[in-house]
């Protein structure tokens, strides 16, 4: 029977099924950060259980560190104290772990695929939603509560009910200026925050084929915000081209081994999808939100929405709600919106094509007068092959700080947070209430328009420079 | 695990849709890292208020929480689950769930009941017209009584016998200790490891 991505994958991992249960599937990657994880490995010692493949499991610290002085101790006692369960938890448990001051060290979605331990066909999973990201290899990747961490650690599998599957297809060309984010936020916007739930989405069509896998990883990385549990792109020569002399990808014959098994995982073309979306890659252009949830997004040329444009009565509350928190007038020009706030960086943009993406913008630009601006690349990889290529001495030059790797203002546990009533444009994915900081607005957007808004005060795209 | 069969208390409406993990539990108290002692922390942003339907008198002592439609998009973080138990909730009904939190949820041992929208409208009126109203969640029937409502809701036919068997996940799976290591032997060895 002809399969998608999704379903070969899932098959190849199942370790057992049974009539009326859920199958269990085993876990080739299980990534684990500081926040997630204390009280799994604390179950794990209540219980007297081993960590099952120490060496199928990898650590990273970076949802609270700082991004300045890495070196000292971290100020913020409570950041402290999780940091530190978290290495000594992997030193008592054998997991290796990648801390502050590790080359290493970085973003746990930016670190799994940057070493080459991100494959074609493999599952991973980790205590974070943004697992998502790694699913642009054509890996089933999802995020895990607490205790599924703690499941992955003493059995390195998981009782999961299969998942639809929906194919989202975007064909056509992307106009100049158009970028992965924007293609994220439209299909975000296009199926709404819960259109994804219970799916896997799979995004194809040839405007999906022509991303890079930097783009690929922030399309699979939003996937969470359309509800999906994962989102997946088959894999294809950029795909082995990306992967090839990596760190941990193999080598020799058994990359020739490996290619020849990724190569098989495509979905089938008569594979049947329980949903299809379709997008023409040529209508999209730079996307921003206005909202409070990822799914309330617009073309930036478009006007604040009212409260009277709802399809519902629950809509009608929510943008209500939303323009209130938002501090937003409705009818009023997206453009118009003015920004005290530049955050770079994230899971979903914090690789190095999107910190050159900025750069190219900031280049012999200064930012705005009174605005702050953040960059905090996602790695120390990254940081350091920014710097190489001179990226720093640009962002530094245009009036932006330029910080250590981090998840930082993404979700702000770190020092780096907006102050009530301050107003971001941010290249994360998330713009929650509170979410950067309590009482911060944010419009999410890609590195391009957070560079381009940095320099005018107010949203805007390069083309309006 | 306690077992969980039927559950009767009274009940807060909470009239939201989209009721993200970020506001269940803020993200300033994830950095805890103990698994108990979360109430405080639960709706942090929106008990600040004190119209907030947690902090009214007549709903003080609640164990049922009725929400609106995508009830804990989001984050995956679990915290959200404790946050709720740790406040004193057995139940959340709602139309629609995130997936994550749902999962996480029934690990827990909280139970998440998907009722139709017109049913939670009619919870809903019902217990903001007498918020004292004993409100019955029976799993063995999948029911949800309330005065002269009765409402049926889903849940997985999984978590439901876990739930109520009172069974724990990791046991479980490690009584097939044996066929994982099955699955391991075969797993190809051009898979990467992190050691």
């Amino acid at each position: 029977m002809a399969k998608t991505l999704a379903e070969k994958v899932w098959e190849a991992h199942v370790v057992r099924r049974a009539e009326g249960e859920p199958d269990l599937l085993y876990i080739d990657l299980h990534l684990v950060h500081e926040v997630t994880s204390p009280q799994a490995f604390d179950g794990l010692r209540a219980t007297g259980r081993a960590v099952r493949r120490p060496e199928l499991t990898l650590a990273t610290e970076d949802h609270n560190v700082p991004t300045t002085d890495i070196l000292k101790p971290i100020a913020d006692p409570i950041s402290k104290a999780q940091v530190d369960a978290l290495r000594a938890n992997c030193a008592e448990f054998g997991v290796p772990i990648y801390s502050l001051g590790n080359v290493e060290q970085g973003i746990v979605h930016v670190v799994g695929p940057q070493l080459g331990l991100t494959q074609p066909g493999m599952t991973v999973v980790c205590g974070d939603s943004h697992t998502s990201t790694h699913g642009a290899f054509g890996a089933l990747a999802f995020g895990i509560g607490t205790s599924e961490v703690e499941h992955v650690l003493a059995t390195q599998t998981l009782p999961l009910k299969p998942f639809k599957t929906m194919a989202i297809n975007v064909d056509g060309d992307l106009p100049v200026g158009v970028t992965a984010k924007d293609v994220t936020l439209a299909v975000i916007a296009k199926i709404g925050t819960g259109g994804g739930q219970g799916y896997v989405l799979e995004y194809k069509g040839s405007a999906i084929r022509a991303l890079s896998m930097e783009g690929r990883m922030t399309v699979c990385n939003m996937s969470i915000e359309a509800g999906a549990r994962a989102g997946m792109i088959a894999p294809d020569e950029t795909t082995f081209e990306y992967l090839k002399g990596r760190d941990r990808a193999p080598a020799g014959a058994m990359w020739d081994e490996a290619v020849a098994y990724w190569s098989t995982l495509p979905s089938d073309t008569d594979a049947k999808y329980d949903a299809e979306v379709f997008i023409d890659a040529s209508t999209l252009s730079p996307f921003v939100t206005w909202g409070t949830n990822p799914g309330q997004g617009l073309p930036l040329t478009a006007n604040v929405p009212s409260p009277a444009d709802a399809v519902d009565e629950t809509d009608r509350v929510a943008i209500e709600n939303a323009l209130e928190y938002m501090g937003l007038t409705a009818g009023m020009p997206l453009r118009d919106i003015k920004v005290d706030t530049v955050f770079v960086g994230s899971c979903t943009n914090g690789r190095i094509e999107d910190l050159r993406a900025v750069a190219e913008v900031l280049k012999g630009r200064k930012v705005a007068p009174g605005m702050r601006m953040l960059v905090v690349p996602g790695s120390v990889r990254v940081k350091h092959q920014a710097e190489a290529e001179g990226l720093d001495v640009i962002v530094k030059d245009s009036g932006a700080e330029w910080r250590e790797a981090g998840c930082s203002m993404c979700l702000a546990m770190n020092p780096d947070k907006l102050a009530p009533g301050e107003r971001s444009a941010s290249t994360s994915n998330r713009n929650f209430e509170g979410r950067q900081g309590p009482g911060g607005r944010t419009h999410l957007v890609s590195p391009a328009v957070a560079a381009a808004t940095a320099i005018k005060g107010h949203l805007a795209a390069p083309a309006d420079l | 695990m306690e077992k969980f069969i039927t559950h009767t208390g009274t009940a807060a409406p909470l009239r939201r849709s989209n009721v993200d993990t970020d506001q269940i539990i803020p993200a300033e108290y994830l950095k805890r890292i103990t698994r108990h002692g979360f109430e405080d922390g639960l709706f942090g942003a929106w008990r600040k208020d004190s119209d907030f339907v947690l902090n009214q008198p007549a709903y003080q002592g609640v164990s049922i929480l009725i929400a609106g439609p995508d009830f804990g998009t989001g984050s995956s973080r679990e915290h959200a689950v404790w946050a709720l138990q740790d406040f004193g909730f057995k139940v959340v009904l709602s139309s629609r769930f995130a997936d994550i939190f749902r999962g996480n949820s029934g690990k827990g041992g909280l139970l998440t009941g998907l009722v139709d929208q017109a049913d939670i409208e009619l919870l809903w009126a019902a217990v903001e017209a007498n918020p004292a109203l004993e409100v019955t969640v029976d799993l063995d029937k999948r029911e949800v009584r309330a005065g002269a409502l009765t409402a049926t809701f889903e849940v997985d036919d999984y978590v439901r016998w876990r739930l109520m068997e009172g069974l724990d996940d990791i046991g479980i799976t490690m009584k097939h200790g044996d066929v994982i290591a099955e699955f391991e032997a075969k797993r190809p060895a051009f898979m990467p490891t992190t050691a």
